[in-house]
């Protein structure tokens, strides 16, 4: 189960690419496109080790946010929705850790399981991490328009304590 | 631009000249409760020269006038049932301040960004090969267990010795043994261990190869590795330890000699101690210091005296005891040709890397008008010899179709002209090539199979030019 609204699944489950923003120490923020997956309670993402700057950073400070905004990739949805969460980086086992996230990612990218079948020529692309981001609280624009102040929701009180 | 870790940082003007050409920017910051925070904005006005920009500001949120913001575009092109492609990103920090009546005035400080149009994906990947070392090194500190990339020993085997290659030294010596059959020599035993011996001198080669070219900076410098050249990259990914690539490029060695001791003792002769002991010094003294022969252009050449006459006259003198055969002299001209080509087109992508790492190969001493002429030049004579061959009754008449693989050599011909600087565009230039060489390597291979075939069911009818 989960708080976030409907609208706001909708994107989650549509989206071809998401913003996800970091924090570098210094506190500057770094955005990262990426494919958001949806399970229903958390939003999941990899990473190749190749890309790894951000997982530094995510273990750094694990606080996010994560912008569906594109048209383009959200399939002509003109709503906008921005979720800030809490990260988790899962990286015990690159090799493998991932992969319980194929079939979520296979649906929004066919070509990878292709890629994965000729795994020899891309070794290190798929060595990855999860990302795993727990929301805690939501803007939605549903025209997507930014002038017009967005509806704001959070995790209830309980959940956010868990995650806390 | 500075490439670092696969993406270029730039100054803020270049990054909001890219920036102009997204549909929209996200507009990010670090609020006050810690978190960042993200919202769409269309710049409706922007000036790179000036590293400015300035926009109506998000609706009912705070933003920091005190702090880094950034202004990010981001674009892919869905490919429905696919994925997507067009892949690109640039991102523009600064600082933002109220401009009045809702809209915020931005000031560029610096850039960084990724366009696939740029650097391909696959070199993108390979500049940040480092980035991965040092956070399976970080992983492995945090959880006080060795983390490394792995590959299952199937696949890291065939990776690692580049396995498919291995027909540029099966097709010289099944057509040797065929030659050898077709003059009444040929010995199972023997064969075999022929094959064995042979294949393993070529792994051997392959390993040792990919050492030296580490050792001597060759493939550490190449960020344009493809499926056919730049070699196995599995030092570089650390897959298999340089130390680990010695032993197995030792075993082979040790196993062709043992095979090659055995064969001189079965079949003792003063020819296949010559060929022997020069497919050694010639393997080995391809990457290895002092000859390091690839690194001073003659790479073609040892390629093509290996893989041509060595093998082919290996084999054949394996069977007859230490006598050569013309026949087999010739046959072996055009296989050498081509697999020397092979090499040859494949040091074309990897030439930026070479030149940087000292390792003057043919392409990287000559131009490209010059290399393509070479090409063209050495692919025709290798038809020719076909063609000589069979009119001096040297080759069977099957021989000659192997002429119907010249349509393979003009496509690389047309390939390297439009693709020479395009590695990833070479990919297909360079299989065709492969291809070449195994085609004709079989029509040859086949005409001899063919002349095996009527001395057995036609005696006295032959397949050579009366």
């Amino acid at each position: 189960m989960t708080w976030l609204a409907e609208p706001i699944t909708d994107l989650l489950e549509a989206a071809l690419v998401a913003e996800l923003t970091a924090i570098r120490p210094g506190g500057r923020p770094v955005t990262y496109p990426l494919i958001p997956l949806w399970d229903g309670a958390r939003i999941l993402m990899t990473s190749s080790i190749l890309f790894s700057r951000k997982l530094e950073h995510l273990k750094a400070d694990p606080r996010v946010s994560l912008s569906l905004s594109d048209p383009v990739a959200l399939g002509g949805r003109p709503a906008r929705a921005t979720i800030q969460g809490i990260a988790q980086v899962i990286d015990g086992d690159p090799h493998t850790d991932w992969e319980r996230v194929l079939p979520l990612w296979e649906a929004k990218e066919p070509v990878i399981r292709q890629f994965l079948d000729s795994r020899v020529a891309f070794p290190l692309f798929f060595e990855r991490a999860v990302i795993e981001v727990t929301p805690q609280r939501a803007y939605l624009w549903p025209d997507g328009d930014t002038t017009s102040a967005p509806v704001v929701s959070s995790a209830p009180r309980t959940h956010a304590a868990e995650v806390a | 631009m500075d490439l670092r870790a696969g993406v270029a940082r730039f100054d803020a003007s270049t990054g909001l000249a890219r920036l102009s050409r997204f549909p929209f920017a996200l507009l990010t910051w670090v609020g006050s409760d810690g978190f960042p925070m993200s919202a769409a904005v269309t710049l409706d006005s922007i000036d790179p020269a000036a590293g400015s920009a300035s926009f109506a500001a998000p609706a009912g949120l705070e933003l920091p006038t005190d702090s880094e913001v950034s202004l990010t575009g981001s674009h892919i092109r869905p490919q429905p049932g696919v994925g997507y492609d067009e892949r690109r990103h640039v991102t523009v920090w600064g600082r933002a301040t109220a401009a009045g009546e809702g809209r915020l005035a931005f000031r560029g400080d610096n850039a960084w960004g990724w366009d696939e149009a740029d650097i391909p994906f696959p070199e993108y990947l390979e500049r940040t090969v480092g980035q991965s070392q040092r956070y399976l090194e970080s992983v492995s500190r945090e959880t006080g267990r060795s983390i490394r990339p792995r590959l299952s020993r199937g696949w890291l085997f065939l990776r690692a010795t580049r396995l498919p290659f291995l027909s540029a030294t099966l097709i010289p010596v099944a057509i040797g043994l065929a030659i050898a059959a077709a003059n009444g020599f040929f010995d199972p035993l023997t064969a075999i261990l022929t094959v064995i011996g042979a294949a393993a001198v070529h792994l051997g080669l392959n390993v040792a190869n990919d050492i030296f070219d580490t050792r001597l900076g060759a493939d550490d410098t190449n960020v344009n590795p493809t499926k056919y050249s730049g070699g196995s990259r599995v030092i570089q990914y650390g897959l298999v330890s340089l130390r680990g690539m010695e032993r197995m490029s030792l075993a082979f060695y040790a196993v062709a000699m043992v095979i090659g001791l055995v064969l001189l003792a079965l079949r003792p002769s003063a020819a296949l101690l010559a060929i022997g002991i020069s497919g050694i010094i010639l393997s080995v003294g391809y990457t290895a210091p002092p000859l390091k022969l690839v690194y001073r252009g003659l790479g073609e050449i040892t390629t093509a005296i290996g893989f041509g006459p060595l093998m082919l006259l290996g084999a054949y003198v394996v069977q007859s005891g230490g006598s050569i055969e013309p026949a087999a002299v010739v046959a072996s001209l055009p296989v050498a040709i081509l697999v020397a080509l092979i090499l040859y087109v494949n040091e074309v992508p990897d030439r930026p890397g070479d030149a940087r790492a000292g390792k003057r190969t043919l392409v990287v001493r000559l131009p490209q008008r010059t290399v393509i002429t070479i090409y063209d030049a050495a692919a025709a004579a290798a038809f020719a010899i076909i063609v000589a061959g069979v009119v001096l009754r040297l080759l069977p008449l099957p021989a000659l179709l192997a002429l119907l693989a010249i349509p393979l050599a003009l496509r690389v011909h047309q390939g390297l002209e439009t693709y020479y600087d395009q590695p990833y565009g070479l990919m297909a230039v360079m299989a065709t090539n492969i291809r070449l060489h195994l085609v004709v390597g079989a029509v040859l291979l086949g005409a001899y199979l063919a002349v095996l075939l009527v001395q057995a069911l036609a005696p006295g009818r032959s397949l050579f030019l009366q």
